[in-house]
């Protein structure tokens, strides 16, 4: 957008909303909203605890675990999916089911096969992200171009050789779904901690609030946020590197 | 274009064919698959690995029995007043503002990072600071549905206005259509399939929320029951409650997905 | 039959009858430096049809557009009528090489659509779109929706709907290309006929050699980088007999080999 001529950068318009949010705390409009200069404030303060510290761990390592599976099974059952018809007839209505499902109803089950710890939040993490990685996969197998497929065929590819075209025909697609995953994964990793609510995250947010500290809340927040956004930002560059033959793909 | 499975298939093979023999009909299978994961839930839970998990069977004993005494009714009376109130803003503000930032740059500029940031952050993490802050009353819940539908349907109105074929919008000034004109004639008749399949997605988002709401908050309707249940160990009952709001959502999000199909024809949508 | 040539000079061009359209002095350049079009004076004759062609990249569809009003150039100016214009015009109507048709309407409401846009009665509005649809030969096609028709039957409504506003000028953005050779032809033909029904000012923007020297009167030549008017020729062809003797007509094929030897220079 432009003002007088000059182009406006598309992230400046957060730098008015944090403005914002300042004025709003300062003259205490919204309950919600401490000043955003206090909650800087507060990050190191929140940041240096041994429980955050803590609970950094253990949202790294579940949320690393789940997803590490989450990959590897989804890009599985995605090529599975998109090469045997019959598979995908039976499978295709459930990840599409899991996918529409409101899975925070699932995790009171994991929490009571799992227990309520870390392997609650890994399963939680694994059952948020792995469908849409599967669905996109299968759709990046099934574009794979038949003409490609021919040639391959008409040049005595191998079976194994094949499945490496199909791999690699389908990475844009593959890497599209692991961003998505990235993102649920989060949230999933989130949502795991705050219903176990004893460790983590959840166990952090019940001591905040009942120490009614706002400001560290929001940065505990602020910090959550950015570690999806930066993940996001991460996935979109090496999405970035293998888009050039996206386009070009018949 | 889904290229044809037969191109490409290097584990069809005598089992694969056997079962397309038996089974042809899609719809045979769905039901087929059905039966498979109850059959396999019964076993599993007959194998009394877990004592806490009931079997496929018992699960639908005590569905059965909440709905007959109406504890499920009333429960789910409860839980519709968050969502659907959540819902009807979140649809109000986010095809406002979705179609707006779709039309207008400065619009777009000023809030599209804010959407676009809720999108992908884990906004359930705000959901104790809104109990903090705003009670453990409806207008938390309702606040929670929001935040987690909101987004998607925002995103996706601007996205359908934004992707409109620029030769329909060259066609309409080339006519002297006014702007008002382009934006009912065109712009929004042409955004509305990518719009709906947009507030489908906040529909499901919705129901997360609401249960999330319920579960973190304090409970209420679905969230209670799933929650006394477990207190109780009334294990059966507990699926029960989760097995129907799952379904429920699961129901609606299909129901939506069919109306969206009849509605938006493929071949309708597809550019001139 | 003769056959007169001109080149580009602008001092030297003198309209044969009073011109509805003046381009004067035109320049579009896009971002990046990239010098689409390069001062194009132009005029166009009420009445007759003006083709221009080119290989890709000289710029004859930015002309078009700038001509219609749908871009703005850099510099210079269009007259319609004496009058400078800079947006669209009543007068002046498009037909677009992808159809731009509406996809959730039918063939009677995509045709009348210009017509709704001015703001026509219903009744008023359905009865001149049924005129036009039927005078393209879509007669029948009435309540159907532009995913059962054919390329070739997509782009008639397109003739119907900018012949149903009325406009003095069509302009047509190679209004054949996206349909086979067959229809092509057949089109190629009916535009033919369809002129003698409908006295108006036809503007083509074409890459096919062979489609500018069967339908035009003039056609214009221009070369890319940066886009301008190289030459200007007007083949006398006499277009009331059989559709086909054309293409077997000397002068038509002479013309063409001419044109082509002219191009080449330009082609990639």
């Amino acid at each position: 957008m432009e003002v007088y001529g000059y182009r406006l950068p598309k992230a400046a318009a957060l730098l008015v909303w944090i403005l914002l949010w300042e004025i709003v705390g300062q003259y205490e409009l919204l309950l919600l909203f401490p000043p955003f200069s206090e909650v800087i404030l507060a990050l190191p303060q929140v940041l240096g605890t041994a429980s955050f510290l803590e609970a950094g761990r253990i949202t790294l390592v579940s949320y690393l675990t789940g997803l590490g599976l989450a990959i590897v099974v989804g890009v599985a059952l995605g090529l599975f999916m998109g090469l045997v018809k019959r598979a995908d007839q039976v499978v295709n209505m459930w990840v599409n089911i899991f996918l529409s499902a409101p899975l925070s109803a699932l995790v009171p089950v994991i929490m009571i096969l799992f227990g309520m710890g870390v392997p609650t939040v890994i399963v939680t993490v694994f059952m948020f992200a792995v469908w849409i990685i599967a669905l996109d996969t299968r759709a990046g197998v099934l574009h794979t171009s038949p003409s490609l497929m021919e040639m391959a065929t008409s040049f005595g590819a191998s079976r194994w050789q094949r499945l490496r075209i199909i791999l690699l025909s389908a990475l844009p697609e593959i890497l599209a779904g692991i961003r998505l995953g990235v993102i649920r994964g989060v949230k999933g990793v989130v949502i795991g901690q705050l219903l176990v609510s004893i460790i983590g995250v959840g166990a952090l947010f019940s001591l905040y609030s009942q120490n009614f500290l706002m400001t560290h809340f929001w940065a505990l927040i602020l910090i959550l946020f950015f570690f999806a956004l930066g993940l996001a930002e991460l996935v979109d560059r090496l999405e970035a590197r293998v888009e050039y033959y996206a386009g070009s793909r018949t | 274009m889904p290229s044809d499975h037969s191109a490409n298939a290097p584990i069809a093979g005598v089992t694969s064919r056997w079962a397309g023999a038996v089974t042809d009909s899609p719809l045979a299978l769905k039901v087929l698959s059905l039966a498979l994961l109850f059959a396999v839930w019964e076993l599993a839970a007959r194998t009394n690995f877990n004592w806490a998990f009931p079997g496929f069977l018992d699960t639908m004993a005590a569905l059965w029995e909440m709905i007959a005494d109406g504890s499920m009714g009333a429960a789910y009376l409860r839980t519709l007043e968050p969502l659907l109130i959540g819902l009807a803003i979140s649809l109000g503000i986010g095809v406002t503002a979705g179609v707006a930032m779709g039309l207008r740059n400065d619009v777009e500029w000023l809030t599209l990072p804010i959407f676009i940031t809720m999108q992908a952050a884990p906004m359930a993490a705000l959901i104790p600071l809104i109990t903090f802050v705003y009670g453990i009353g409806l207008a938390s819940k309702v606040l929670a549905v929001c935040m987690l539908a909101m987004p998607v349907i925002a995103i996706n109105s601007y996205k359908a206005v934004r992707n409109v074929s620029p030769s329909l919008l060259d066609m309409s000034r080339s006519f002297m259509g006014s702007r008002r004109q382009q934006i009912f004639m065109i712009i929004l008749p042409a955004a509305s399939p990518m719009m709906f399949a947009g507030i489908r997605l906040g529909v499901a988002e919705g129901f997360s929320g609401v249960v999330l709401a319920e579960l973190l908050i304090t409970p209420t309707g679905i969230g209670d029951l799933i929650s006394f249940n477990r207190s109780v160990a009334k294990f059966a009952h507990m699926y029960a409650a989760i097995f129907s709001i799952v379904a429920l959502a699961v129901i609606t999000v299909s129901l939506l997905h069919r109306l969206e199909v009849t509605l938006f024809r493929p071949e309708k949508r597809a550019s001139t | 039959m003769n056959m007169t040539r001109q080149t580009a000079d602008p001092a030297s061009a003198r309209p044969v009858s009073p011109a509805i359209i003046e381009v004067d002095g035109i320049n579009k350049v896009y971002a990046g430096d990239v010098v689409a079009l390069k001062d194009i004076h132009l005029e166009f004759n009420r009445g007759e049809l003006t083709s221009l062609l080119g290989p890709s990249g000289c710029g004859k569809t930015t002309l078009l557009k700038i001509i219609a009003g749908l871009l703005e150039p850099n510099s210079g100016e269009v007259r319609v009528n004496g009058q400078p214009v800079s947006g669209p015009g009543r007068e002046r109507a498009f037909v677009f090489q992808d159809f731009a048709l509406m996809p959730w309407a039918t063939v009677l409401r995509n045709a009348a659509f210009g017509l709704e846009v001015q703001g026509m009665a219903k009744a008023e509005r359905e009865d001149r779109a049924r005129h036009y649809i039927s005078e393209v030969g879509l007669e029948g096609f009435e309540e159907k929706y532009p995913h059962e028709l054919s390329g070739g039957m997509r782009q008639r409504v397109g003739l119907a709907r900018a012949l149903a506003v009325d406009a003095d000028v069509l302009m047509m953005d190679e209004p054949f290309s996206a349909v086979d050779e067959q229809t092509r032809r057949k089109f190629q033909e009916d535009l033919i006929r369809l002129r003698e029904i409908e006295k108006k000012t036809f503007i083509l923007v074409t890459h096919s050699i062979e489609e500018a020297v069967y339908l035009s009167d003039r056609i214009v030549m221009l070369s890319p980088r940066p886009g301008r008017v190289s030459q200007i020729v007007t083949p006398k062809i006499d277009r009331h007999g059989d559709p086909e003797a054309i293409r077997r007509n000397t002068e038509y094929l002479d013309l063409i080999d001419e044109i082509w030897a002219n191009l080449k220079g330009y082609v990639e």
